[in-house]
């Protein structure tokens, strides 16, 4: 049957079907070529992941001792030293900018979900907060620096603190929003036929069940001011000293990194390694702990 | 007579509740002003603080190439070019890998590799950007003068206008290493949005052009592209967003001068980061300070509406689904 048709088609019909056949091949080719390249380019940003870990463990990892922890940062070409100070400052300013951004963001991120989904206040801020989100980070470094700084005279751990405080703002507004917006409108309705008031509602009901994503944001917010360097440069300055006194200068482990690494003594550098690995580490652990959260809870 | 007076009005109890509720309502409208006054304080903190330079060079500060603190002579084209540069050059590789990661997370990965490689390429933009910086500069720059820049310098040179673009010390530093560190770090911002957006593409459209016996490139290609080029284009403006304001990573390799004497991509230049990074500190207050402040600006406003402009593609697409759906 097949044959009997070709050839009572003729020539003209045969190279069409040539011609077709080339086309087949040539579309073929053409999307191997392009899941190729689809693999090479997963391959192509995992190598870049993988490349950084190695390095910042493989360099890191020496300069893990005890002392990284006990002793203030050195002068250069000293024999010892750690990164005491600076780790503290860290822990410091960044656990009280979490704990000023945090009920601000989760309360803005309420009247989001809650009272302004169709207003014109609402759409304006979620607009605005998410232009926020991905800003200029040193931008709130100027803004913190000519109201806060410039007005006291004096970089102090307060100005970074509140430089970090409103980082922290709109990555918890965007998570709580985007959390108690899961929460089924049922659930509101139910709470609110028992005769619940509406700040009762929101409290026990909605943000209670939306707990665990509220808390996957102030994780990935506090992951992504652990790292900060940007805002803290002429906020929070640095320190060679330990201080506890947040009204003058204070140092952070980014910080010190920045002013380290970028000096040609060794004894700095290798200390600027060990710091990198412990923000990477912690940073790292934080994002994973953050989404197995919300995963485990949803 | 008693249970007709209680009728009348509410149990006593629930007097205090109204209040409450007044209360809660007010502190989440405060926090929402809160997020606007924040925006609005930044910009005229900046436009304050850069007053003195706009009073004493007007817009013409854009498109002068002098910075100069010992003469106290100020113009920002040097950073605005370097700024601009970069990202360009982050773009230019960031979009097409970015591209190819969605495409293999949506439609080649098998299922269970989908979950483990999304997270793998979030975490990349979870890297402080300090840690890119100090990894740029101390592990890959030399690397990059030693594979690329002087191997492309020996094969261009002599060249005319294709040997320019590679001159400058063998030192690795410079826009091309600022850019692709930027790359490294836009790419899952963008990757994320378009994998994002290729799932939101009807089924039916994708088995359709299956159906007609598309290949998998062209149903990706000529289907669903078409379909969610907003969104793509929203996912791009995104990482452009993110490449502009970055500090630290630029600051590390970008070299740090404020002179722009040649075309090369591998010549230390500087962006407007990186300056504020390095100088806003130690600068003396008066013009210094208001130059840098006026660089600040020039940066936040062009963040504002590349963000701005991602933002609105974005719902837009969003939109369009809800009226086709």
């Amino acid at each position: 049957m097949n044959t009997v048709t070709t050839t009572a088609a003729g020539p003209q019909n045969s190279a069409l079907y040539a011609a077709r056949v080339g086309k087949y091949a040539r579309r073929k080719r053409v999307n191997a070529i392009a899941l190729t390249l689809s693999l090479a380019a997963m391959a192509f940003g995992l190598v870049w992941l993988v490349w950084i870990l190695v390095e910042t463990v493989r360099l890191g990892l020496g300069g893990l001792t005890l002392s990284l922890f006990t002793e203030m940062t050195p002068p250069p070409q000293a024999e010892t030293g750690g990164l005491a100070n600076a780790i503290f400052g860290s822990v410091t300013m960044v656990t009280l900018a979490t704990l000023l951004g945090t009920p601000i963001g989760i309360l803005a991120g309420i009247y989001l979900a809650e009272y302004g989904q169709k207003t014109w206040l609402g759409s304006v801020t979620r607009f605005i907060n998410d232009i926020l989100l991905a800003a200029p980070s040193i931008v709130i470094g100027l803004f913190i620096y000519s109201v806060v700084v410039a007005r006291m005279k004096s970089f102090s751990g307060w100005a970074g603190v509140l430089a970090l405080a409103l980082i922290v703002i709109p990555v918890v507004i965007r998570t709580t929003e985007n959390m108690l917006a899961l929460i089924p409108n049922a659930l509101r309705e139910a709470a609110y036929a028992l005769g619940t008031p509406k700040w009762k509602v929101i409290m026990t009901v909605t943000l209670k069940s939306a707990r665990a994503g509220v808390l996957t944001g102030i994780l990935l917010a506090l992951a992504r001011i652990a790292g900060e360097t940007a805002p803290l440069l002429f906020t929070a300055l640095s320190n060679q000293f330990w201080t506890s006194d947040l009204a003058s200068p204070m140092a952070s482990l980014p910080v010190t990194i920045f002013k380290f690494a970028m000096s040609p003594y060794e004894n700095w550098q290798k200390l600027a390694w060990a710091g990198v690995f412990l923000i990477t580490i912690g940073v790292l652990v934080l994002n994973i702990l953050a989404r197995t959260f919300l995963r485990n809870r949803h | 007579m008693d249970r007709t007076q209680s009728q009348g009005r509410p149990p006593a109890r629930r007097r205090t509740t109204p209040w409450a509720d007044t209360l809660f309502s007010v502190l989440a409208h405060a926090a929402a002003w809160l997020t606007l006054a924040l925006l609005a304080g930044i910009i005229v903190s900046l436009i304050i603080g850069a007053t003195p330079a706009i009073k004493q060079y007007g817009l013409g500060f854009l498109w002068s190439s002098d910075w100069d603190p010992v003469q106290n002579k100020y113009g920002g084209l040097v950073m605005i070019y370097g700024t601009l540069m970069t990202s360009l050059i982050a773009l230019v590789i960031a979009v097409p890998v970015s591209f190819g990661i969605a495409l293999f997370l949506t439609e080649l990965s098998p299922a269970w590799l989908k979950r483990p490689l999304g997270t793998a390429i979030e975490l990349l933009a979870a890297i402080p950007s300090i840690v890119y910086g100090m990894w740029g500069l101390l592990v890959f720059s030399p690397l990059l003068s030693e594979y690329v820049q002087q191997p492309l310098q020996s094969l261009f040179r002599g060249v005319p206008y294709v040997g320019a673009l590679f001159t400058g010390p063998p030192v690795g530093i410079g826009l091309l290493s600022a850019g692709i560190i930027l790359a490294i770090m836009i790419i899952p911002f963008i990757a994320s949005v378009m994998r994002d957006v290729f799932d939101v593409t009807p089924a039916l459209l994708k088995e359709s052009a299956y159906g007609l016996g598309s290949t998998t490139w062209e149903v990706m290609f000529k289907v669903v592209l078409p379909y969610t080029k907003t969104g793509v284009v929203g996912g791009v403006m995104l990482g452009l967003g993110r490449a502009l304001g970055e500090t630290m990573a630029v600051t590390f390799v970008i070299g740090n001068q404020n002179q722009l004497n040649s075309a090369s991509l591998f010549e230390a230049a500087n962006s407007i980061t990186s300056a504020l990074a390095n100088e806003f500190a130690e600068a003396s207050e008066g013009l210094h300070q208001a130059s840098l402040i006026y660089l600040g600006l020039v940066l936040f406003f062009i963040t504002f509406v590349v963000l701005a402009c991602s933002k609105l593609l974005l719902a837009q697409l969003k939109k369009g689904e809800g009226a086709r759906a």
